[in-house]
């Protein structure tokens, strides 16, 4: 049975938590990702999982336990934000290099200096290459269905790579949405237990895990995380066929929106694709489409290829900056797009740093130089002063 | 537990590996996991211990063993630790397990002090042990904050205006047992039957517990390989580096010289304090024993034997 809850985007990742009962949940709050871990904890004060749960002293320590936890062959979870992302990052490799399936959500929110506490994506997007499979959610909704997701596709023999489950810091984690939430003996029937290849505690099998690898191995590992990731993909596919079945819902690596008629396309990711659609709506436009990015690592080519490449103008949106180079979406569309067999022309938008509202009339103008092909050759800000 | 018996329990660090010849720390390591006879997960953080013993594809580990990086050995273990508890809740597991770190005195007292008090303050039912050999002697003999007063180091060396460290260290243990876990003890490689009491002890109590157990580097303080014992046995009959135990706060020691040698004792028998025996450093060999006396008399005091 479905029921459906009005709730916040943190409080839908921490039902899912619920729903998951990790056996080791280790964490340490940080604005946004605070009602995430609060909520947790009170499921977890209060009986509703038994799951045991580490209130670690800094995010480092908490993936640090995870690292621990899971290498030990349990379930672990843990959420973070922003400086906390940034804390904890070397041990973040550690956990991908050592091949444990840890699912961390992560609250969008912009890195520091300055400090600011709002939603931009500088902080998952810096760690696009610490060989973390990346999923991004456009709503409360997404981000409730994407950790469920996450945690079978993280445990896949075949990939055994650790997660993340990005969702916007404030506009999702804490506007309240309805979410419709499955039946918890659905999802522990589709989740199953983690059945690790190599676990610490099984002590008849000693096992030496995070030993040094030099000139003469260490090449081949990282080869291996990689092959990982391009098997994550087939994997995921397949996982969200699977968790079709109780939800109802698609799950592609990207989510096509009056795509087929479109010529101009906005590409972007998370809650602004929700805006976009909005706009789509509203404009009554057959010509104009949104492309949403979901899955972000392993980054989806052939299909954003197929998608785009007949079109005449795409803009791609991107709520993070790569000083000094390409953004990360617009840089991999772009990539996805050098082999296919025309090209539309790119613009690359950059918006919303530290949490910058993003309009309805903003998306409308991107829109609207699109059908006019008003392109340039380099990034276009949203809403900044200059 | 006797030498004999010692020598005849399994050994769950093999030979082979790579530390050098006269390094004290696989004693330190196979009299530890000796002291108990449940199966222990040992977690290690970056260091020589690590480096030497774990060369892919290769390990001298013949108990389930977890490297994460340098500074998170405690959190890590707290991790595995929490994993077992989970697991046996949920009947997935049944065995009686152990759970052991071994961190050198860089990611103990440095970097990794702020996941050691995390690990302590939070309960976990682990052992700690730190062998400590006062500086990153891994990356070259650098100076921690476990360096002695007056020690040159490789960042703190002997100069002409700075004859080397000119901070005393921290006391590691007393700062382990400000956060009032059940056991703490400083031990020392030169008297492994006291270490493997204390080891045997901690792995009987339930809850963090924490050893710090002296380790001379023959490369970093700079004596023959063949002088490990001694050097460490000068350290604490100088009561430069006292044996006790602090369980559930109280302050026990483990061993009075009968006559305490001068600290110089200690001093001359390394490179690392040479410099300290020109006349012009005659005030800091001073200034050391001193400090010696002083830490001595409030131990002394601390363990009601004063």
């Amino acid at each position: 049975m479905s029921k459906k809850k009005a709730m916040t985007g943190a409080e839908a990742a921490a039902t899912a938590m619920k729903q998951i009962n990790p056996d080791v949940v280790a964490a340490y709050p940080i604005t946004p990702q605070t009602p995430v871990v609060m909520k947790f904890s009170e499921f977890v004060n209060d009986g509703e999982v038994d799951t045991e749960m580490i209130r670690v002293e800094s995010e480092h320590s908490a993936m640090s336990a995870c690292v621990g936890a899971s290498a030990a062959g349990a379930r672990a979870m843990t959420a973070t934000a922003s400086a906390g992302l940034a804390l904890m990052w070397e041990v973040v490799g550690v956990a991908s290099g050592s091949r444990l399936p840890i699912v961390m959500n992560v609250v969008n929110r912009a890195l520091s200096a300055p400090i600011n506490i709002h939603c931009d994506h500088s902080d998952s997007m810096g760690a696009r290459d610490l060989s973390w499979i990346q999923l991004y959610s456009e709503d409360a909704q997404e981000a409730y269905e994407n950790t469920i997701l996450a945690v079978k596709l993280a445990e896949h023999p075949e990939v055994q790579l650790p997660a993340m489950v990005s969702q916007d810091g404030f506009i999702t984690s804490h506007g309240v949405q309805n979410v419709t939430v499955y039946s918890t003996d659905k999802i522990k029937k589709f989740l199953g237990e983690r059945k690790p290849i190599k676990a610490l505690l099984d002590v008849d099998d000693p096992v030496t895990m995070g030993p040094l690898q030099l000139q003469d191995y260490y090449f081949e590992t990282k080869k291996q995380q990689d092959n990982a990731m391009e098997k994550a993909r087939q994997v995921y596919i397949d996982t969200g066929k699977e968790l079709s079945k109780i939800t109802g819902n698609d799950y592609g690596f990207v989510e096509a929106y009056n795509l087929d008629s479109a010529e101009y396309v906005i590409v972007t990711i998370s809650s602004t694709a929700g805006t976009v659609k909005s706009v789509i709506d509203k404009m009554d436009n057959p010509k104009i489409g949104l492309l949403k990015i979901r899955m972000f690592r392993p980054f989806p080519y052939e299909e954003v290829a197929r998608l785009l490449e007949d079109k005449k103008a795409v803009a791609i949106l991107d709520r993070s900056e790569s000083f000094g180079a390409d953004a990360p979406i617009y840089g991999e569309v772009k990539n996805a797009l050098y082999n296919a067999k025309s090209h539309p022309k790119l613009q690359s938008y950059i918006f919303g740093l530290g949490g910058r509202d993003i309009y309805e009339k903003d998306i409308e103008n991107v829109f609207e130089s699109l059908l006019k092909e008003d392109i340039e050759d380099k990034k276009r800000y949203i809403g900044v002063r200059e | 537990m006797n030498y004999k018996q010692l020598a005849e329990k399994p050994q769950k660090l093999a030979s082979g590996h790579r530390s050098c010849a006269g390094c004290g720390f696989p004693q330190i390591v196979r009299a530890v996991l000796a002291s108990t006879d449940d199966p222990v997960v040992v977690s290690n953080a970056t260091g020589c211990l690590e480096v030497t013993t774990t060369i892919y594809p290769y390990t001298s580990w013949k108990t389930p063993f977890i490297h994460n990086a340098f500074e998170n050995a405690a959190a890590t273990l707290s991790g595995a630790e929490t994993a077992y508890r989970a697991l046996k809740k949920r009947g997935k597991l049944d065995k009686k397990i152990k759970f052991v770190a071994f961190g050198g005195d860089g990611g103990t007292y440095d970097i990794g002090l702020q996941s050691l008090s995390g690990t302590l303050e939070r309960g976990h039912d682990i052992l700690y042990v730190l062998y400590d050999n006062e500086a990153y002697m891994n990356t070259g003999i650098q100076r921690s904050s476990a360096t002695p007063y007056g020690a040159s180091t490789t960042t703190d060396p002997a100069g002409k205006v700075r004859p080397g460290k000119q901070e005393f260290r921290k006391d590691i243990a007393k700062v382990a047992a400000a956060h009032n876990i059940p056991y703490v003890a400083q031990a020392s490689v030169n008297n492994i039957i006291d270490l493997t009491k204390k080891a045997e002890k901690a792995f009987k109590i339930k809850g963090p517990k924490f050893m710090v157990v002296l380790q001379p580097c023959t490369l970093g303080w700079r004596f023959p390989s063949n002088k490990t014992i001694e050097v460490a046995e000068k350290a604490v009959k100088s009561c430069f580096w006292p044996l006790y135990e602090v369980e559930n706060g109280e302050y026990k020691l483990s061993y009075k010289p009968k006559e305490k040698i001068p600290v110089t004792e200690f001093l001359k028998s390394q490179g690392r304090f040479r410099h300290l025996f020109k006349p012009e450093n005659k005030h800091v060999l001073e200034k050391i024993q001193d400090h010696v006396d002083k830490e001595w008399e409030k131990l002394l005091k601390l363990c009601g034997k004063a």
